[in-house]
């Protein structure tokens, strides 16, 4: 190869190389401009809304002057629903994903069921809504209730939840499993004496994620008619009367920090705006230390357990 | 030798004792029952979706006739003079969608292509989880951001630009849609085995010749996947254009204009009083049946692309 | 009457005079170390023949395909692996392990065919192409001239030239492999590698491209590592034992094989071990 032929060869090369460090400047920027979104998007939102929160704030229902409003009930609406939501989305969904790991054989239903679990993770969380709204408020007469936003918000996150657990359940190895069996446990015990708690890791990590996503969500709640005003507290679920316990709070008219939220940003008067910047600010809050938490959690338990 | 005797229980014993449970056997059954339920449960969620859709949407179409809904230029069910035309919320949806993958897949694409083949280990470590954060963030948030950051900016850029707007609502689903879009594609492309790369590296490619030219185009499967995500999640948002683009229908195809997308029709229905059984009840599952076909067709298109590009190493 | 120098364990190589045949590169004092510190290769020194097929054979592990890998510079690809020692190319005397030298240069100058087949998902033409157009040749008429002279030099233009816009995934193994020699060799290199490029094919390909290889030989200098004794004895002219990184025996194929110099090459060439 001739001196010629080389210097041509390392021209070339050079010239080539200067797209690799274009590319990279221009991937840098790329990721540059998500993130510095991301930032912009908090600092904006904590100066607009750190000042505005206090104690009171947090204690006060909201009203129509702006500086006395405060979160309490959409808060309160808020833990209510996420309570709903997970006591329904935990069993549904592990079950669901259970069933999918542990029985159900390879067949043109299982296959149906694995295609809808992928599909309703594709649904807009407002189809939800509408689902809802017919069947829970209407058809079922649930109402426009914690019920109803509770048993939505649940489906929405079923599929979150079924993969999450299914993806646990398969990191259980077979030999685990097979030492059940050759001790004579049932498939149900194996299941439930083994399997399910040494998955408990990674299934508490996808509803903690599943209900850090619901906590976010307003369109479905707004389809089914939670009010956006509203400036009482759900009946406790403890009286002082018989029979003590009472299931009321569940039917009752509520709102959720989202949709309080909403109410504020839609509202002309910059006072209202700047509430509704301190509630993203809790909004977000929340939202990050469940995802933490979530994280969090799923180091733990891989440390534990070591397979 | 003799032979080792082995002694053979009385029949009674062993039926006795290893006679099977006959309760845990049904009990056995009856938990897979319920767990079968459950999964079937999912199966049963979509039909009810189809089921009060079409249901509601029929009950539409016996005021509405379909020549109207889906050609009349003017979507007005809560004035005096009602029209039922769906065209603007449907231009309302394509157009934010459009502006807001206008921004995503670019950038999303380009990152899943750096994060895959360029970034060091440690950059990609700390980079996926931080766009992934992105995603977290409700969009109600990402509502206040486009109305009250966004929007005052862009009118600073183009003045005249109205309050109300999709090229903000757009410009800021499209950063919100970026980790579904860099997430699915980076995937893909990680996935594409080394000894593709090497084939490349050995005929003298640079490293962005060989992401271009050989990495992306092995994992085209992947990334088609990664734009449907995108798209079905652009079309479905309702809090962002709610905010940020206004609630009033505009049958325009320019996004410095106001204008109401599907979701955006729907919650501006719900807030107000919707009794039962009314045109307007109905109205908003004749609309929600539209936006599902519409991520049908696109889910629809995205496999068949899929499978005409099928990674086949 | 060609005369090549013998490598003895750990002289250098000498140079005689004119009746040897040309050089077209030098191994010197090569040691090579995967990130970690594994010495993988040993002080090896090696010459290879201009134009002649030069086999390495072994037992798994000794570093052939890790040796061969030095030639063209893949192991830059993975952090922390580290050269000592030169090679050093013909006529114009570049070390090609020097630090200053651009793999990507030395990826120019010599190609390699890998032993799994892998092809790139494109088009046959394309997979051909692909050496061409990363070198900026853009041209239809060139790329058509050089497509087809490639397949032709890998026997495989007959068998696709109606096709070559097809997927290069639908052809088979053997053909796929002879796909990779086309594409190795359409960028007319000096060097060109071949990594057990036979081992995932069944015996009729194995033949068809053992007998490529003898072709072309004459426009090519060849570095074969195989697995398979029988195979360098067919192919090469010149024939490298190695053994746990190191180089135990070198020299002209008919002589390692009928007439060993080294215990242990012998033992490894009579199935003792292998």
């Amino acid at each position: 190869m001739s001196d010629a032929n080389i210097n041509e060869i390392r021209r070339l090369i050079t010239r080539h190389k200067r797209w690799d460090k274009l590319f990279a400047l221009i991937g840098l920027l790329a990721m540059l401009v998500g993130v510095a979104t991301l930032a912009v998007l908090f600092i904006d939102l904590l100066i607009d809304g750190a000042p505005r929160i206090s104690w009171d704030f947090f204690t006060s229902f909201p009203s129509r002057h702006p500086g006395s409003a405060g979160i309490l009930s959409a808060f309160v609406g808020t833990c209510l629903v996420m309570l709903v939501t997970a006591l329904t989305a935990v069993p549904l969904g592990v079950a669901a994903a259970v069933y999918l790991e542990e029985y159900a054989p390879r067949n043109w239903v299982t296959d149906l069921i694995e295609i809808n679990v992928t599909n309703l993770a594709g649904v807009p969380s407002i189809v939800y809504g509408l689902l809802a709204l017919g069947l829970f408020v209407y058809a079922l007469g649930f109402g426009q209730s914690i019920l109803s936003a509770g048993l939505t918000l649940a489906l929405l996150i079923l599929p979150m939840v079924i993969v999450a657990t299914r993806e646990s359940i398969r990191s259980v190895p077979g030999a685990i499993r097979e030492a059940a069996y050759a001790v004579g446990a049932t498939k149900w015990q194996t299941v439930s004496d083994h399997v399910l708690p040494y998955s408990t890791g990674g299934i508490l990590t996808g509803v903690i994620i599943g209900l850090a996503r619901a906590i976010g969500e307003t369109a479905p709640v707004i389809t089914i008619g939670a009010l956006t005003f509203i400036a009482f507290l759900p009946p406790a679920p403890i009286k002082a009367e018989a029979p003590f316990v009472s299931a009321d709070w569940l039917f009752a008219p509520f709102t959720v920090m989202p949709i309080q939220m909403f109410n504020w940003l839609s509202r002309p008067e910059e006072a209202f705006q700047i509430n509704a910047a301190a509630a993203g600010v809790i909004l977000i809050v929340m939202t990050l230390a469940m995802n933490a938490f979530a994280i969090w959690l799923r180091y733990r338990f891989r440390k534990r357990i070591k397979w | 030798m003799s032979t080792p005797s082995i002694q053979v229980p009385a029949s009674g014993d062993t039926a006795r004792r290893f006679t099977p449970n006959r309760w845990r056997h049904v009990h056995e059954r009856v938990i897979e029952s319920l767990l079968f339920l459950a999964a079937l449960s999912s199966v049963m969620i979509t039909v009810a979706i189809v089921v009060m859709l079409v249901y509601e949407s029929l009950g539409f179409f016996k005021h509405v006739s379909v020549w109207d809904f889906l050609t009349d230029t003017q979507w007005t069910p809560l004035f005096s003079d009602k029209h039922y035309g769906v065209l603007p919320l449907v231009s309302g949806t394509l157009v934010t969608s459009g502006v807001a993958l206008a921004v995503a897949v670019p950038l999303g694409t380009i990152i899943a292509i750096y994060l895959s083949e360029f970034a060091p280990h440690k950059v990609r470590e700390t980079m996926k989880p931080a766009l992934e954060l992105l995603a977290g963030v409700p969009t109600i948030v990402y509502g206040y951001f486009a109305l009250l950051f966004v929007t005052p900016i862009l009118q600073k850029i183009f003045p005249g630009l109205p309050g109300f707007n999709m090229l903000s609502a757009g410009i800021v689903m499209g950063v919100m849609i970026i980790p579904y879009v860099s997430s699915v594609s980076e995937d893909a492309m990680h996935a594409v085995p080394m000894h593709i790369r090497e084939g490349s590296y050995a005929m003298g490619a640079t490293r962005f010749q060989t992401a271009i030219r050989v990495v992306t185009p092995a994992a085209a499967s992947g990334i088609i996947a990664a734009y449907i995500l995108g798209i079905s999640r652009a079309v479905g948002e309702t809090m962002v254009v709610a905010v940020a683009a206004g609630m009033q229908p505009n049958l325009t195809w320019n996004p410095a204009e106001p204008a109401a997308t599907i979701t955006a029709y729907i919650v501006q229905v719900s807030l107000g009083d919707l009794p039962h059984g009314s045109l307007e009840y109905q109205s908003i599952f004749a609309v929600g049946l539209v936006l599902i076909i519409m991520t049908l067709i696109f889910n629809v298109l995205g496999h068949w692309l899929r499978r005409r590009y099928r990674e086949a190493y | 009457m060609l005369e090549v120098p013998k490598a003895s364990l750990s002289a250098r190589t000498p140079h005689t005079g004119p009746e040897t045949t040309r050089l077209k590169a030098e191994v010197r004092q090569l040691n090579f170390y995967y990130s970690g510190g594994v010495h993988a290769l040993k002080d090896i020194n090696l010459t290879l023949a201009e134009h002649q097929v030069t086999a390495l054979i072994g037992p798994s592990g000794c570093g052939k395909s890790t040796f061969l890998r030095c030639f063209n510079r893949m192991h830059d690809l993975y952090p922390n692996n580290k050269y000592v020692g030169e090679i050093v190319m013909h006529p114009d005397n570049t070390n090609i392990l020097g630090p200053k030298v651009d793999p990507i240069e030395v990826r120019m100058r010599i190609s390699m065919v890998f032993q799994k087949p892998n092809p790139f998902p494109k088009s046959i033409y394309e997979n051909v192409a692909y050496g061409l157009r990363v070198r900026g040749m853009r041209r239809r008429s060139q790329l058509d001239d050089k497509v087809e002279q490639a397949l032709r030099g890998a026997a495989l233009w007959e068998e696709v030239k109606d096709r070559l816009n097809d997927l290069a995934f639908n052809l088979s193994g053997g053909q796929q492999q002879r796909l990779c020699i086309a594409r190795a060799l359409a960028t007319d290199p000096e060097i060109l590698l071949f990594d057990e490029p036979t081992s995932a094919l069944d015996p009729i390909a194995t033949a068809s491209i053992e007998e490529l290889i003898h072709e072309l030989k004459e426009k090519v200098t060849i570095l074969i590592v195989t697995h398979n004794m029988q195979q360098a004895a067919r192919v090469s002219d010149y024939t490298a034992f190695m053994h746990l990184g190191e180089l135990v025996e070198f020299g002209d194929t008919d002589q390692i094989f009928t007439n060993p110099r080294q215990k242990r090459t012998e033992d490894y060439i009579t199935g003792r071990y292998g």
